[in-house]
């Protein structure tokens, strides 16, 4: 080392120990995979918090008719944030971080392919989200226009405040770095594989991460170029969504549908890939039907990019358009089916031990397929003038991205925790924190889809006395609260866990994908040597060498 | 028990095809959950790993003829419900034809103006149709988008700048079907309601002439020097009052105010002394609302109400 004096500090120690650290100079010029992935949780865990509170905050004004708790400019805020953080600061930035930890490991690599550009991916989130956080700070406030961000609403002269040019500056720079990390993941997967790691064999996690990439590179620029257009018109007095200068209003909704919902998948594909993990795992068996999960997500991802008209379904787009969008939005249900039905299979006939992680990944499959059958029926162009804007709506996407997305990152936490840290999670707050989740989620949303039918209409800061709305709302709000209290359980649960965790070992769940191959934490390097790749699961291999899962398989060095 | 609103409620021919669709699919759909709830409830108790047992279960990779089965099962129930999907649209959305409108649904921030093109009446917030008639209106707005809402009698549909739309309103039995903005459209979207009253077509004509009397404006006492100060104090520049030269139309109509049920899009019952407290300070009562706080005195507020009064 004498004869090297290194440009920045490096890690010599496996992470996140602080031992041997250099302080946080380390972090923050690290190009390390791991580490940029561990930063890539921690701050979606700053912005969860964040993002819950203002959800908080929103349930206590809603808790009774014409309650006074809070303004109505500040409810807008906060919803519009809220739901901003919770796609674009918490539930995409893990997925990816997560992504960005185990992609290379599950492939038996070094680190991703452009390293420094993984890290430029990250901290362009960081600094979006600094962004449109500091808009908070301005005279005008926070923007207040709705995560979608409507023209002509979000234009002038209906939003000269602020906030709107801070959201589209903060998530065109995260959107930025959204795409780099995207094309990092395509070739990473696509050049890095280790000697025997074929396409067939990658875990179904690094399948759902490739396909979520393509999506990535395909949409982030569409709206990447509806932001230029929305500050354009903002900033130099350009026309693109102002139907009283000429432009038009339903064109920015095709812009950021366009995106926005292939955005829905990238943010359940990986999910998708987190479960695919955890079942079998936990199921001991391998997954059922491996090349259907894996090309049922090749179909939702070719799906996904032409449903974007289900989210206009009220514009009057004409009945061609309805009923074509309606035809290819069901169609969805299809792939998305058939993955469910595998992980129930996978579960078939094994011997399930409901650690934690696969108790997230159980109720994950009710909560998601609850979820998934609404969204057929909004699917529905009659159905969805029905429920569209209402708070039946909100229940739907709740019971997809929290149902869904978070009970799968749950899963994946305490899956992948004892990896991040070499220590092991408490089984018994676990325990607690699922229970509290299950139960504070399903009050918090399942009763919204009725409010939704009876004609309360989403993003309303408060709401007149009709029958029943009072009560049903209460119950909500109280939901909301237990769902908080779930979420102050887990935080403890990692607080204690990372200093007093049962030390872990390198696989303590006995799986069967490569990253278990390395230590728990993985060594700076990673791998000393990376197993032998004979099958898609190389350590079950290590262990049965009597019950090989493909024993015609080559042997490659 | 107090009834159920919305789709518990259908109360018009289209309403009922959409809740009948909902129900059906929902139906379906919450009986494949069940279904998969059970089949989880058995795996739970079926093949939750014994204690004792360390022998790893039979490795089982797939079967090809099951995923085709579980492929083409789903691919029949969306082909059902694709049919039903075009069905219900046709009985919602009757082609428009050459038909021209019976009513024009303006969207404003954040009130409703509605206007009868056919008898020239003009009023805000409230949509007085005969009970049994399909009625067409066309869906407008001047600012921002809105989205007619009317959750007892039928579809949601956009109120778009630069983009009109039209839709079929009818009501089965006279009554008051209360609904609101759904597209969210800034401060005070929570307030913006909209009021369907049917009516007999006796009672829907004689709605009719009265609105569209022009009433005489009082020249003496309170109400006379209300006219003076509603001319005098800018409540002209944003408000028209028939038979004046008030005719501005940022805000509502406001000659026939007397006739409706609620001020502000439903934010207080229409009575003299609501009329009052929101004249005092409209903010109060609906903040963010384009209608500023005038600063009119408490003398100025009783006489612009007594001239609003005598509007007959």
């Amino acid at each position: 080392m004498s004869s090297r004096i290194p440009l920045v500090p490096e890690n010599t120690e496996p992470l996140p120990s602080l031992k041997g650290n250099q302080g946080m100079l380390a972090w923050v010029s690290s190009v390390d995979h791991k580490q940029i992935g561990l930063m890539y949780l921690i701050i979606t865990g700053v912005f969860f918090v964040i993002g819950g509170l203002e959800a908080l905050l929103m349930r206590i004004q809603l808790a009774q008719p014409e309650m006074d708790f809070i303004s109505p400019e500040v409810y807008n805020q906060l919803f519009t944030m809220h739901g901003t953080t919770m796609i674009f600061f918490v539930v995409m930035p893990f997925l990816i971080g997560i992504g960005v930890y185990l992609v290379p490991l599950m492939i038996g690599a070094r680190d991703m392919a452009f390293p420094r550009l993984n890290a430029l991916s990250f901290w362009l989130v960081v600094f979006g989200g600094i962004l449109i956080y500091y808009s908070f700070l301005t005279q005008s406030g926070a923007p207040d226009m709705g995560w979608f961000s409507y023209a002509p609403l979000s234009e002038k002269p209906f939003s000269l405040n602020k906030g709107p040019t801070y959201w589209a500056l903060g998530l065109l720079a995260t959107g930025i770095g959204s795409i780099a990390s995207g094309l990092n993941n395509i070739v990473t997967i696509l050049t890095l594989r280790t000697a025997g790691m074929t396409m067939r064999r990658i875990p179904l996690f690094v399948w759902m991460i490739l396909v979520t990439s393509f999506l990535i590179i395909f949409v982030f620029p569409i709206i990447a170029s509806a932001f230029a257009m929305m500050l354009l018109d903002r900033l130099l007095d350009a026309t693109f969504f102002t139907p009283a200068h000429g432009g038009s209003a339903i064109l920015w909704q095709h812009f950021f549908w366009g995106f926005g919902h292939p955005e829905v998948y990238i943010l359940i594909l990986p999910a998708f890939g987190i479960i695919s993990e955890v079942i079998p795992v936990f199921s001991r068996k391998p997954i059922f039907g491996y090349e259907f999960v894996a090309g049922s997500t090749v179909a939702i991802g070719l799906l996904s990019v032409g449903v974007w008209g289900h989210h206009m379904f009220a514009v009057g787009l004409g009945d061609v358009a309805n009923l074509y969008f309606s035809l290819a939005s069901m169609l969805i249900a299809i792939p998305t089916g058939v993955k469910v039905l595998n992980w129930i299979a996978t579960m078939w006939g094994g011997k399930i031990i409901f650690a934690t992680p696969m108790l997230f990944a159980t109720a994950f499959i009710i909560e998601f397929v609850m979820g998934g059958i609404t969204g057929v029926a909004i699917a529905s162009a009659p159905i969805d003038w029905v429920v569209t804007d209402s708070y039946f709506i909100v229940a739907h996407f709740h019971y997809v991205l929290y149902g869904g997305s978070m009970f799968a990152i749950f899963a994946g936490i305490y899956y992948w925790f004892p990896k991040f840290t070499g220590r092991m999670m408490s089984e018994t707050l676990g325990k607690w924190h699922f229970w509290l989740t299950v139960i504070g989620f399903n009050m918090t949303f399942f009763i919204q889809h009725f409010l939704g039918v009876m004609g309360m209409p989403r993003r309303i800061y408060t709401y007149q006395d009709f029958p029943y709305w009072g009560s049903m709302n209460l119950l909500s709000t109280i939901g909301a609260v237990v769902l908080a209290l779930s979420v102050l359980v887990f935080m403890w649960n990692i607080h204690v866990s990372l200093r007093r965790g049962k030390k872990a070992g390198d696989n303590p769940w006995n799986a069967w994908t490569l990253e278990w191959a390395a230590a728990s934490p993985p060594a700076v390097h990673n791998f000393d040597l990376v197993p032998p790749v004979r099958g898609r699961r190389p350590l079950w291999d290590l262990a049965h060498p009597e019950q090989p899962d493909e024993p015609n398989a080559k042997v490659v060095d | 028990m107090e009834k159920l609103g919305g789709i518990f409620n259908p109360s018009s021919p289209e309403m009922e095809a959409l809740a009948g669709l909902t129900y059906y699919t929902m139906a379906t759909t919450l009986g494949i959950l069940l279904l998969i709830v059970a089949a989880m409830i058995y795996i739970i108790i079926a093949y939750r790993k014994k204690p004792d047992d360390n022998q790893e279960p039979y490795q089982n990779f797939g079967n090809l003829n099951l995923e085709i089965v579980w492929t083409l099962i789903p691919c029949a129930i969306v082909a059902v419900l694709f049919i039903l999907t075009c069905n219900t649209m046709k009985v919602v959305d009757p082609p428009v034809g050459d038909h021209e409108p019976d009513i024009i649904i303006i969207g404003h921030q954040w009130w409703w103006e509605i206007r009868y093109p056919k008898s020239g009446v003009i009023t805000a917030n409230e949509l007085h149709i005969p009970a049994g008639k399909y009625m067409l209106a066309r869906i407008e707005s001047v600012d921002v988008i809105h989205d007619f809402w009317v959750p007892e009698l039928g579809r949601k549909i956009d109120a778009i700048p630069g983009h009109t739309n039209h839709m079929w309103i009818v009501a089965g039995e006279p009554g008051l079907y209360i609904g609101a903005c759904a597209e969210f459209c800034g401060t005070q979207h929570a307030n913006m309601h909209i009021r369907v009253i049917a009516k007999t077509e006796e009672e829907f004509k004689e709605w009719e002439t009265k609105e569209l009397v022009i009433p005489p404006t009082p020249r003496s006492g309170l109400a006379g020097e209300g006219a003076k100060l509603f001319q005098e104090k800018a409540c002209m520049n944003c408000h028209t009052i028939l038979g004046t030269a008030a005719a501005a139309r940022v805000g509502p109509n406001l000659t026939h105010l007397n006739n409706r049920q609620t001020i502000g899009a439903g934010v207080l019952t229409n009575t003299p002394e609501n009329l009052k407290k929101w004249l005092t300070n409209p903010q109060r009562y609906k903040q963010g609302s384009l209608m500023p706080n005038m600063k009119l005195s408490p003398a100025e507020v009783d006489a612009i109400v007594a001239y609003l009064e005598a509007l007959k």
